[in-house]
């Protein structure tokens, strides 16, 4: 590997939060006005949910020029297109647009809101736009890139800074690494000043810029560490004609696991953003993705989850779910896991797979019998138990008169349950 | 022997009159587990009783080690609380005995808190810290042993295989398979599923390298970040006894999180498939399937020359 392409990979790896599901996202709006309290530099703008609302915006303004701007959270908003819901029918190419007079505003807005946004982060289907953001214009001298972030490598924040901003990102570190630059933050002694000049000089700023640019970084990694942050992502910071740092965009996310110290966080949480199943996994404490394929599969352990849908695909099968029981599950979790892989029509066969530790197999046992007998399961279900009271595990399910198939490791659980659906997806 | 944990270590429970710190510390003291006493701020003086015996409460971690001159501490303390309970303990190892072993089984730790735990720990070099949101350390003895953490003990016996894990019940499906084929365990070390943690494979693996009591590794990751290539990496210039080596999350889709915080493929690195190919060009006996450990360890030792049959 040449130095360009170990920066890239680098790169890359430090990257990894970025589109964590373990963290929660917000909308540049509500990352904007987390800026402007923190003291950070952005325009003046107005959140909206109707074209009056952008109207009222408009004149509220005073701006000669304003963009308008689609709320999602996704990237790629400005390159994406708009189209009717439920049908191909194009409305709109942009979803952020500049707007030079009130009759603009109107016909932005109105292709914009309730309509989905389709760009490369969404995926094909797209995302129905509620918000919308109407901001005043500025005059860009220069657009640079700016981000915060943790880096599971160096075990630290992680601040890097490019002169190449508005543009892709990972493109500019994977053909011109060195334009990008790094600070990693010693959590012993935090972000200190001479870390914080070197960068702006490194972006070639100077006087009132570099002034600026030194605030606004101390102000950020501040934001960062008070409202534990997994991500902050500006792209781009703009250098203005009279030598100030703005804004113009904000990518904010938060660390999922420090929400216990963050009660606004409820507020500011889109819930229409989030995997319903997904949301309702995690509130019985369980923790569910759901996939592609047609063989349900019910684990305790994250790691053993995993490995349960590899083996199944090494035998030819295709998981329909990650799903991880934790550590202590009960009987009621045991039977809410049951009704979410079901929610899936394509799900033909499932594969419970537990090793009991501290959770016992006897439990476990009388937990799948009262979930198949309460939710009428009609498909194949083949169950390995092993670890604690094991023995009285498999006697209770060998008792049942529920068509349950035992196994007694991994791979004889997998090779059955392909079987009994009939072969590969 | 077995690697940072002596069967006969003196072990201190953090968070002991708590549910899950109570119930955890009663299943240590039943498989043996030389436990010595716990902590819990506000509660110093009173006792907990495990197993029919009674075990001292401290306030602090220091009045705890001063006290108990204990080797290591096992922590149930929720999250909110856990990133300094590590630096309690971390500070009163460094500054009562120079050394001290910290494992940290609570899951759900805020990110930055941990960011600072392990700068914390890592300015006291005699202090290990293990997980967090980990099943713990154990070293089988042959009556008992050290058991500190969550893992079942009785699926443990001692023997000559080290195992070190990111997953909880993918470690215990790793020691059912040594015990398949008759082996028994050194040391079984889980370092957690969390993005910042302290022990890695590394330290593990250059440990039962120099561990007399281990004759051969096996090494379960998964996918997320570059640990494993890296082990892999360090494996093949400083380890000369036989690994082997499974990942998880091959058929993981990329930019989920997979249960664990660390187990996400982003941009398209961290992937199963590039962990096997590191773990091969290590000379890693790698199994495709957890149910295959057993029989590729018994391959790996046969070729070794520590097994005949």
């Amino acid at each position: 590997m040449n130095d360009r392409d170990n920066a890239a990979a680098q790169f890359k790896g430090v990257l990894w939060l970025a589109s964590d599901s373990d963290t929660m996202n917000i909308h540049e709006y509500q990352g904007k006005a987390l800026f402007k309290a923190h003291g950070v530099n952005v325009l003046n703008g107005v959140h909206c949910t109707t074209v009056d609302d952008a109207l009222n915006a408009y004149d509220s303004l005073q701006s000669k020029v304003v963009a308008v701007k689609s709320q999602i959270h996704a990237g790629g908003r400005g390159k994406g297109n708009l189209y009717r819901s439920n049908s191909d029918e194009l409305v709109m190419e942009g979803g952020v647009k500049i707007a030079f007079s009130r009759e603009d505003v109107k016909t932005y807005a109105t292709n914009i809101l309730g309509h989905v946004l389709v760009t490369k982060q969404t995926g094909q289907e797209g995302k129905i736009v509620n918000h919308l953001y109407v901001e005043s214009g500025c005059d860009i001298a220069h657009e640079y890139y700016l981000a915060l972030l943790v880096d599971r490598e160096h075990k630290s924040v992680l601040i890097m800074a490019s002169t190449e901003g508005g543009m892709d990102i990972e493109e500019v570190a994977e053909e011109t690494p060195e334009l990008l630059h790094k600070v990693n933050v010693d959590p012993n002694v935090g972000l200190m000043g001479y870390q914080i000049r070197d960068l702006g000089l490194a972006l070639g700023l100077s006087g009132a810029s570099h002034k600026s640019f030194g605030k606004m970084l101390r102000s950020l990694y501040n934001l960062f560490v008070k409202e534990d942050c997994a991500m902050v992502e500006i792209n781009p910071l703009v250098r203005t004609a009279d030598d100030d740092m703005v804004a113009l965009d904000a990518k904010v996310s938060f660390d999922e696991n420090a929400e216990f110290r963050h009660k606004n966080w409820d507020d500011l949480r889109d819930l229409s953003e989030e995997e319903d199943v997904e949301i309702r996994a995690k509130e019985t404490g369980l923790s569910y993705v759901k996939l592609d394929g047609n063989i349900g599969c019910l684990v305790n352990g994250a790691g053993l989850a995993m490995a349960t849908m590899d083996v199944i695909k090494l035998y030819g099968g295709e998981p329909a779910n990650f799903l991880d029981v934790g550590g202590g599950a009960n009987e009621e979790q045991v039977k809410t896991a049951f009704s979410i892989i079901l929610e899936d029509p394509n799900v033909k066969g499932i594969l419970v797979n537990i090793f009991g530790g501290i959770m016992r197999c006897d439990i476990i046992a009388r937990g799948v019998i009262a979930a198949t007998e309460a939710l009428d399961l009609d498909v194949p279900l083949v169950v390995r138990l092993a670890g604690t009271n094991v023995v009285e595990g498999k006697a209770i399910l060998a008792e049942s008169t529920l068509n349950i198939h035992p196994a007694d490791d991994l791979a004889e659980g997998a090779q059955k349950i392909v079987e009994l659906i009939g072969g590969g997806a | 022997m077995g690697i940072w944990i002596e069967e006969s270590a003196k072990v201190l429970v953090q968070g002991i009159t708590g549910k899950q710190g109570m119930f955890h510390a009663d299943k240590m003291v039943e498989y043996g587990t030389n436990i010595v006493g716990g902590c819990t701020p506000g509660k110093g003086g009173q006792t907990v009783d495990l197993q029919g015996k009674k075990f001292p409460v401290w306030n602090s971690m220091f009045e705890a080690i001063e006290a108990t001159d204990a080797d290591a501490t096992v922590i149930y303390v929720p999250p909110p609380f856990a990133g300094e309970a590590i630096m309690e303990a971390a500070d009163a190892f460094d500054q009562i005995k120079g050394e001290g072993v910290v494992v940290c089984i609570t899951e759900g730790i805020p990110t930055l808190d941990m960011v600072k735990a392990v700068a914390f720990v890592e300015n006291r070099p005699g202090v290990r810290l293990i997980g967090p949101n980990c099943p713990g350390i154990i070293t089988p003895g042959e009556n008992g042993g050290a058991k500190i953490g969550i893992m079942p003990g009785h699926i443990h016996a001692k023997g000559r295989i080290g195992i070190v894990s990111k997953s909880g019940t993918l470690t215990y499906e790793a020691v059912a398979q040594t015990m398949s084929i008759g082996e028994g365990q050194s040391t079984c070390v889980g370092i957690g599923g969390d993005p910042i943690n302290g022990t890695g494979f590394i330290d593990c693996l250059a440990a039962f390298q120099a561990d007399s009591q281990t004759e051969a590794i096996v090494m379960i990751g998964e996918i997320g970040g570059n640990a494993e290539e890296e082990a892999a990496a360090w494996a093949k210039e400083n380890v000369t006894k036989p690994i082997v080596g499974f990942v998880a999350g091959a058929t993981a889709p990329p930019g989920k999180r997979m249960g664990h915080a660390g187990a996400i493929i982003s941009g398209g690195k961290g992937t199963a498939v590039e962990k096997f190919a590191a773990f091969e060009a290590a000379d890693i006996a790698c199994a495709k399937d957890p149910s295959e450990i057993g029989a590729v360890l018994l391959e790996a030792l046969k070729k070794a020359g520590l097994r005949n049959e």
